[in-house]
């Protein structure tokens, strides 16, 4: 399983942060990075979460 | 008897609509799936209606969400585009598109809502609401004919429009009814704040006159408030609200209000029934109140919850959340997260009012129930998570000092 955040779609709301803050954190610079690339599947349901969620689109996971 | 194949049928094409069917499908529903919407086009986003759509140099395309292939071929799902539903009947468990029957086992309502219009003026070229994406090319020709602004509503949708006919280069001017804009989203205090923003940046606004008459034979001329003062113009974009779209569930059965009236679960009054996005009021069991709100990420949350309920009702379970919305003006982005209603004290945690940044909290006894930032992008969501937790009001002045101790420890490590 791999997110990827796509940079020039994210704005940086940061709601995938509020749905998973262990993965999601918007920077100073005002996007989102990853905290952690080792997703486990008990992630899952708020990682599709997160996707569905993004106001920009920028998150898609693969795998 | 045999039962039903089981048939979702989603009614409305925007952004809850769409999440529902893509929702239904993520949880394994193998049955039939209509998406049923007024408009002629695909499912769009509607945020950069009001931004990117009527600023960027080349004439955008509609921001369509899914391609079509994808709705059928991937979702399995049936699209019947280009005509609103009219009726409903709970007992048969069937959708009328005119005389098109529509049986299902599960219902989503995400009708949306209809800006209002001030009455008088609707014969007027060059008046226009903006909540379709032909409503955004027509005011974005107007704006491209470098047309003088007037803006109705210096609500949210308002104040983008402004933004974005005053980043094109034009006059604007934004009028208000009430004394300060945004009371209700975001309060008093912090309405006169945001507004400030406007003059920052060229946009004249004007509180506390209500508009007595738009003036104009075939085409707008001016606006004349009910103080006499008249504002010449060429483009007059209203933002004055939006109503609920429940006209076609009159005869329903259906208990309707202040949009539908649904559970917790956001079930409506019939089994099987259930609503989502702006259309629908429900007690958020996270404030205990009941809300009808009008933002894109309920609208997301809702449209999902609600498929899947409609899929299994009895799995449903209570849906609460801490709302958040955004807005962009001249460049800057406004979040918000929570409730400002009813609040009993605000605090400034970090930047300053005057400035380009800051983040202020929401007291309300003693629990934070609300945050506001404006380019406080990275501090926001932080909130977002305190408040769901139910975290006190002394929790979160605490995390908010650490973390302006933690940025100024930063600065001046950078600094030497």
């Amino acid at each position: 399983m791999k997110i990827t955040i796509d940079t020039d779609k994210c704005t940086g709301h940061g709601v995938c942060e509020s749905l998973a803050p262990e993965i999601f954190e918007v920077g100073d610079e005002g996007i989102v990075h990853l905290l952690t690339e080792s997703l486990t599947d008990d992630m899952r349901s708020r990682l599709e979460e997160a996707v569905a969620e993004c106001p920009t689109q920028a998150l898609s996971l693969e795998g | 008897m045999t039962e039903p194949e089981p048939h979702l049928v989603v009614v409305g094409a925007s952004l809850a609509g769409l999440r529902a069917v893509e929702s239904a499908r993520r949880a394994g529903f193998a049955g039939l799936i209509t998406l049923i919407g007024a408009e002629e086009h695909l499912p769009y986003d509607r945020p950069p209606l009001s931004k990117e759509f009527l600023t960027s140099a080349e004439l955008p395309s509609t921001p369509t969400l899914r391609a079509e292939s994808v709705l059928r071929q991937e979702l399995h799902v049936s699209l019947r585009l280009g005509a609103p539903a009219t009726a409903l009947d709970t007992i048969e468990r069937t959708l009328w598109v005119g005389s098109d029957p529509f049986h299902y086992t599960g219902l989503v309502i995400a009708t949306g809502a209809t800006p209002r219009m001030l009455p008088g003026s609707e014969h007027l070229a060059g008046v226009h609401t903006l909540r379709t994406v032909d409503d955004a090319r027509q005011i974005r020709t107007a704006l491209d004919a470098g047309a003088r602004t007037v803006v109705v509503g210096a609500g949210f949708i308002g104040s983008e429009i402004a933004s974005s006919a005053r980043l094109r280069g034009g006059t604007v001017t934004v009028v208000e009814a009430m004394p300060t804009p945004l009371a209700r989203p975001v309060g008093d205090e912090m309405g006169a704040v945001l507004a400030s923003l406007h003059e920052r940046n060229g946009t004249t606004l004007r509180c506390g006159l209500g508009v007595e008459e738009i003036e104009g034979t075939d085409r707008v001329e001016a606006v004349r408030l009910v103080n006499g003062t008249r504002i010449e113009a060429d483009l007059v974009v209203v933002g004055v609200g939006v109503a609920p779209n429940i006209e076609w569930l009159a005869d329903s059965g259906l208990e309707l209000g202040n949009g539908i009236e649904c559970d917790k679960t956001l079930q409506t009054s019939a089994p099987g029934v259930y609503a989502a996005g702006d259309i629908a009021s429900w007690p958020n069991p996270l404030f205990d109140t009941r809300m009808r709100l009008e933002h894109w990420t309920i609208a997301a949350e809702q449209g999902g919850v609600a498929a899947r309920h409609a899929i299994d009702p009895e799995a449903a379970t209570a849906y609460s959340t801490v709302p958040y919305f955004w807005s962009d003006w001249y460049g800057r982005r406004i979040q918000f997260v929570g409730i400002a209603a009813a609040a009993d004290e605000i605090e400034v945690v970090a930047g300053d009012l005057d400035g380009n940044t800051f983040l202020v909290l929401y007291r309300r006894d003693d629990r934070l129930i609300g945050a506001l930032g404006l380019e406080a992008r990275s501090q926001i969501m932080k909130y977002r998570m305190m408040i769901d937790s139910g975290a006190t009001w002394t929790e979160a002045l605490q995390f908010a000092r650490a973390r302006a101790a933690a940025a100024a420890a930063k600065a001046s490590a950078a600094t030497e």
